[in-house]
């Protein structure tokens, strides 16, 4: 079996030197992508980050790293957004009104009825369809969150896109998977041994090829 | 459900784990990150390395730590002590910590916090509040007060805790960490009268510290205190309670928990 290869995008946002160390530890082959014009030689890609949007989509822009990722999804190629990463792929965010990538139909909005904020700490993810992403993790298994918004797919893609949802004040959608376009709104690299099996699961997804794993299990 | 969250705090002194009480008596208690991975597998929902180094080289050696840390236990991590700008935030981020603690610094310059969480995120700033109360000025008074205390509880200021910690989440703290200096290494329990004027007054997370004594304590910081999460470093470092008997108690109480991996509820 061959070494999954995963480019980890740097923009200097979050905290890559733990999801660096998660994806190795589950025996991936990490590498950071810090510009647009490095090669992107990978099987997989990863984008992290937290705090707010519009200084994240500047620091992209800034390093030529938005068409890179637009061209990867558009490709069909394995990609997994997490925390912020997740909230990017929607079309814009309440936080600041700025405009993100528009790879998924609907808005970053603020965590509704919250009793506290930011949600922090670990919280269950509870799935609406089995899929090889959550493969050998248990059904209430907690994840680890450290977030005030979250994205709202458009009530149009909401069915084919939601993967999981958790609750803290009205729930709100904690992963998504739409073919090889994946998304988590909690920080596996930070989620003991379910958050490195998500890993794991995502990198061996990777490596097989989305779709066929997909199909299999879906 | 949020799950309630149990937080070892790791001091750590040069490189090594040190107990006793805070700056005092410090006994050799081992490799940072070997007990840190150590409490991930015994259930720790996060970890709290405060340095308390005395020699200069100590925040280098700490920055090292913290990496090996963070390839080890694959749980939140917060590092508190010292830290005086956002520079030495970056570098403590940059080693692999998810999250910083600024305590004494934020104190003297308030605009810190907001220059922090606007760089990194108010996620990655918590605010540690060193609270003491302050003796009633007379008859029937019925509300306490506390004053925050800086440099490790040694010196008084003149802020009022509950102002601070109000002042602190709206410059952009997203967690605050309350210590009861009054309790601290005590064993008498949390300050829960402390622990509730200040959640009950800011929307963010509250870790309550200082005073833990058993997993009775724990409950009560958050059912009395209204406390998200609760931390301690001496029980769990002399092995007076462990991890799973806290969050047996907080179960038992009808406190969400997380489960232990491997150990099924």
């Amino acid at each position: 079996m061959s070494i999954v290869r995963v480019a980890v995008v740097d923009y200097g946002a979050g905290n890559l030197v733990s999801i660096g160390q998660a994806l190795a530890a589950v025996g991936a082959d990490v590498t950071f992508l810090r510009d647009g014009s490095e090669p992107l030689d990978a099987d997989a890609l990863v984008v992290p980050g937290v705090g707010a949007a519009a200084p994240a989509m500047e620091r992209l822009r800034a390093r030529d790293l938005i068409e890179p990722i637009l061209d990867w999804i558009a490709a069909g190629r394995p990609f997994l957004g997490i925390c912020l990463g997740l909230q990017l792929l929607f079309e814009a965010s309440d936080e600041d009104g700025a405009t993100t990538l528009g790879v998924i139909r609907g808005r970053t909005t603020e965590l509704l009825e919250a009793p506290t904020l930011p949600h922090i700490g670990w919280n269950q993810v509870v799935r609406r369809r089995p899929h090889p992403l959550f493969e050998g993790i248990a059904e209430d298994a907690d994840f680890y969150f450290v977030h005030a918004y979250a994205g709202r797919p458009d009530p149009a893609v909401e069915a084919s896109v939601v993967l999981a949802e958790t609750v803290h004040g009205r729930p709100f959608v904690s992963a998504i998977a739409t073919g090889p376009l994946f998304g988590v709104q909690f920080h596996p690299e930070r989620s003991g041994t379910d958050g490195l099996r998500l890993m794991a699961n995502f990198a061996a997804l990777a490596r097989v090829g989305v779709r066929e794993a997909a199909g299999s299990a879906g | 459900m949020l799950r309630r969250r149990v937080i070892p705090c790791l001091d750590v002194a040069d490189g090594r784990v040190v107990k006793g009480t805070r700056f005092v008596d410090l006994t050799d208690e081992g490799d940072p990150p070997e007990l840190a991975e150590r409490y991930a597998d015994e259930g720790a929902d996060e970890l709290v390395f405060l340095d308390i180094s005395a020699a200069p080289q100590g925040r280098a050696t700490l920055l090292e730590i913290v990496e090996r840390t963070a390839r080890r236990a694959f749980i939140p991590l917060t590092v508190g002590g010292g830290v005086r700008s956002m520079e030495e935030m970056r570098d403590v981020l940059r080693a692999g910590a998810d999250k910083v603690s600024l305590n004494t610094a934020a104190v003297a310059d308030p605009a810190l916090i907001s220059r922090c969480a606007a760089r990194f995120g108010r996620q990655a700033v918590v605010v540690a509040i060193d609270a003491r109360r302050v003796p009633a000025a007379g008859e029937g008074e019925d509300e306490p007060r506390w004053e925050v205390l800086v440099r490790g509880g040694r010196d008084t200021t003149d802020r009022d805790a509950l102002a601070w910690a109000g002042r602190a989440v709206e410059l952009g703290a997203g967690e605050l960490l309350v210590t009861s200096i009054d309790r601290d290494g005590t064993q008498s329990g949390f300050d829960t009268r402390l622990l509730r004027a200040i959640a009950s007054h800011v929307p963010v997370p509250v870790i309550a510290s200082g005073g833990a004594a058993g997993p009775a304590d724990f409950v009560a910081a958050i059912v009395e205190g209204g406390a998200d999460a609760v931390l301690a470093a001496s029980i769990f470092h002399r092995r007076i309670h462990t991890i799973a008997a806290v969050k047996a108690a907080m179960a038992a109480a009808g406190l969400p928990v997380r489960a232990i991996p491997g150990i099924v509820a």
